[in-house]
């Protein structure tokens, strides 16, 4: 269940051009949250808090890491907190990734601010003995991180968009000489979701969704995406992030 | 004797504070932050005759201050409101108050015989100012005789009192005010959000899908204060008001410029406990500024004007 916690700044780190790394300290966020879903940050001075996915958990630290890039004012205040200081946050927030016991292979891709969310749930594929192919996509070489971290659990392939590292061009580009997999996850914006759904039509796979958000909670409807079911609708923050590729129209 | 008790038409509020309409749901997702028997009230989200789907997305955007929506008035229709979410919110001991929209006369007469249905919902608000959609809603609120007709309508209509929700996009709120209180209206609700844009500049388009947005949140609190303020002194039905509530001062502020109830929208995204937050802190405030009670505040810069 969400609640309203207070978390430790444990560190700070910029690790790719304009790319945050933050360690945060909580216990009932790191022993409840699963990979999927996102802390709702207060940032003093803005009415609306930002959704950021949790990358990392470490149940014996308590701790939780979170990877931002600056994007507006909300982040670069954010990237400007320093060690010691606290955040107040809404979370776990949203309802993860759905991990199909029986696969023995899944492929991860994600595009950019979508990359962290991927981490945490290739660290938790590997713990159950699953094989990660992971495919990771930036602007250009600069932006890239945590390639290092994802080779330690399984293949990595890294894309950027200007060829400055990696293969050139966009995540799609590289799917079709991926080897068997049974169940593929992505995160990334919508266009690059939409580019990979359609490649991978008729595949069994999970997509987290960005788009603004209100409250956060599921209930000012600011964040809902049109769906299949007879309701019509879903809202992200509350029914998702993550969807079943097949149940929401992109 | 409870110090912040209200009495307003078919309301019995144990203290002034109820959440505004579409910025609390039907009140699920808040009751697992906190017990909504403490609420004063609860406005629920708009409901219309069927059910809407609302306007495509982005629909909300930040500014200075505050924000910008345009949901489009996306609810389950009023059968289902009935069905489904009343019942829920009957469970706690506090005040429920259906917020009724629609794009026809006929529409706003349909949802509000709907209600007298329902022993649950104690008042009406009457939406009559929901700039975010493309027929009714802002039309009947920006025009008084049709303000007035509406109204009219409703009442007669309905078995419950009638809150008229005012917008404040309009060059003369208190001949707004006057229309609707001569047309029946046993309270009046205000103020609805201001109509803004904001352009992304990386894209040079309108931000929201819909282009414009109601602006709400601590950036209209001004306005909503000196409107409420104005009306006041012109009409003799009780007033909620709102816009940019966040603080237990703030409260003070709007029952000071003639509000008898106050409704807090935007800050439970901020915050959301806020409600719960001003409830505990609204005796201490009170004492703060030399009152003893709710009742007593309200107005009181009016006379001493
Ligand atoms: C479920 C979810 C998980 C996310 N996880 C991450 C993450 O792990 N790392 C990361 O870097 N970013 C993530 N994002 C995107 C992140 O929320 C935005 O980059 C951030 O809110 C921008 O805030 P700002 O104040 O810097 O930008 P501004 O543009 O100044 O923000 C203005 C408003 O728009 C909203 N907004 C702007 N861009 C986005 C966006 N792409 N998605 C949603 N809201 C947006 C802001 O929240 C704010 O309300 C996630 C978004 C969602 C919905
Ligand atoms: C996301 C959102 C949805 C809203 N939906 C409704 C609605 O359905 N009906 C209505 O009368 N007002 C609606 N409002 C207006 C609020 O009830 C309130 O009048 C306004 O936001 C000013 O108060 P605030 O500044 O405290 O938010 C909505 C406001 C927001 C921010």
């Amino acid at each position: 269940m969400i609640s309203k916690e207070i978390m430790q700044i444990l560190s700070v780190s910029e690790i790719a051009s304009e790319t945050v790394e933050m360690v945060l300290r909580n216990e009932y966020i790191s022993e409840q949250a699963i990979p999927g879903q996102f802390l709702h940050i207060l940032i003093d001075g803005h009415t609306l808090r930002r959704p950021i996915s949790i990358a990392d958990i470490n149940r014996e630290s308590k701790t939780v890491t979170i990877l931002f890039k600056i994007i507006g004012d909300g982040t670069k205040t954010l990237a400007g907190f320093k060690e010691g200081m606290e955040i107040d946050v809404l979370g776990p927030s949203g309802n993860g990734f759905l991990i199909e016991e029986q696969d023995s292979v899944v492929l991860l891709i994600g595009g950019g601010i979508g990359v962290p969310p991927m981490y945490y749930l290739a660290r938790t594929m590997v713990k159950k003995g699953k094989k990660v192919i992971a495919v990771l996509g930036f602007q250009s070489k600069s932006h890239v991180f945590y390639e290092e971290k994802f080779k330690e659990l399984g293949e990595t392939i890294v894309v950027t968009n200007d060829g400055s590292y990696g293969e050139r061009g966009f995540v799609t580009d590289i799917l079709g000489k991926i080897g068997s997999f049974d169940t593929y996850y992505s995160c990334g914006p919508v266009p690059m979701l939409r580019a990979v759904t359609n490649e991978l039509q008729g595949r069994r796979g999970f997509i987290s969704i960005e788009e603004r958000m209100g409250c956060g909670v599921g209930a000012c409807l600011a964040c809902v995406i049109p769906a299949t079911d007879e309701k019509g609708y879903k809202k992200i923050c509350s029914d998702g992030p993550v969807f079943d590729a097949r149940e929401v129209t992109l | 004797m409870n110090k912040l008790a209200v009495e307003l038409p078919g309301l019995s509020l144990k203290n002034p504070i109820m959440p505004a309409s579409g910025c609390f749901g039907f009140g699920r997702e808040y009751s697992d932050f906190y017990d909504l028997s403490k609420l004063g009230a609860v406005i629920m989200k708009a409901a219309t005759g069927e059910r809407r789907l609302g306007n495509p997305t982005p629909r909300v955007a930040e500014t200075n201050s505050g924000m910008l929506n345009a949901i489009g008035l996306q609810n389950p229709g009023v059968e289902a409101i009935i069905r489904e979410e009343v019942p829920f919110l009957a469970q706690y001991n506090t005040n429920i108050i259906a917020n009724i929209a629609g794009s026809t006369i006929e529409e706003y007469e349909e949802v509000a015989l709907a209600f007298n249905d329902t022993e649950d919902v104690q008042a009406l608000e009457l939406n009559i100012s929901c700039p975010n959609v493309k027929e009714g809603g802002i039309q009947f609120g920006t025009d008084p005789m049709m303000a007035a007709r509406v109204t009219e309508v409703v009442k007669k209509a309905s078995n419950l009192p009638v809150y008229v929700k005012l917008s404040p996009n309009v060059s003369n709120i208190v001949e707004m005010a006057q229309a609707v209180e001569a047309a029946g209206a046993d309270g009046l609700s205000m103020i609805n959000t201001l109509t803004g844009m904001q352009i992304h500049l990386p894209t040079r388009t309108p931000l929201l899908a819909n282009k414009t947005g109601g602006l709400s949140g601590s950036a209209i609190k001004p306005i909503a204060i000196r409107m409420i303020y104005e009306v006041k002194q012109h009409v003799s039905i009780p007033i909620i008001g709102m816009g940019g509530v966040s603080t237990a001062e703030d409260v003070v502020e709007f029952l000071l410029a003639g509000a008898s109830g106050v409704a807090v929208g935007t800050a439970n995204f901020t915050n959301p406990f806020v409600c719960s937050d001003i409830i505990d802190e609204l005796p201490r405030t009170l004492k703060k500024y030399g009152f003893d009670s709710v009742k007593e505040v309200i107005g009181k810069a009016v006379t001493l004007a």
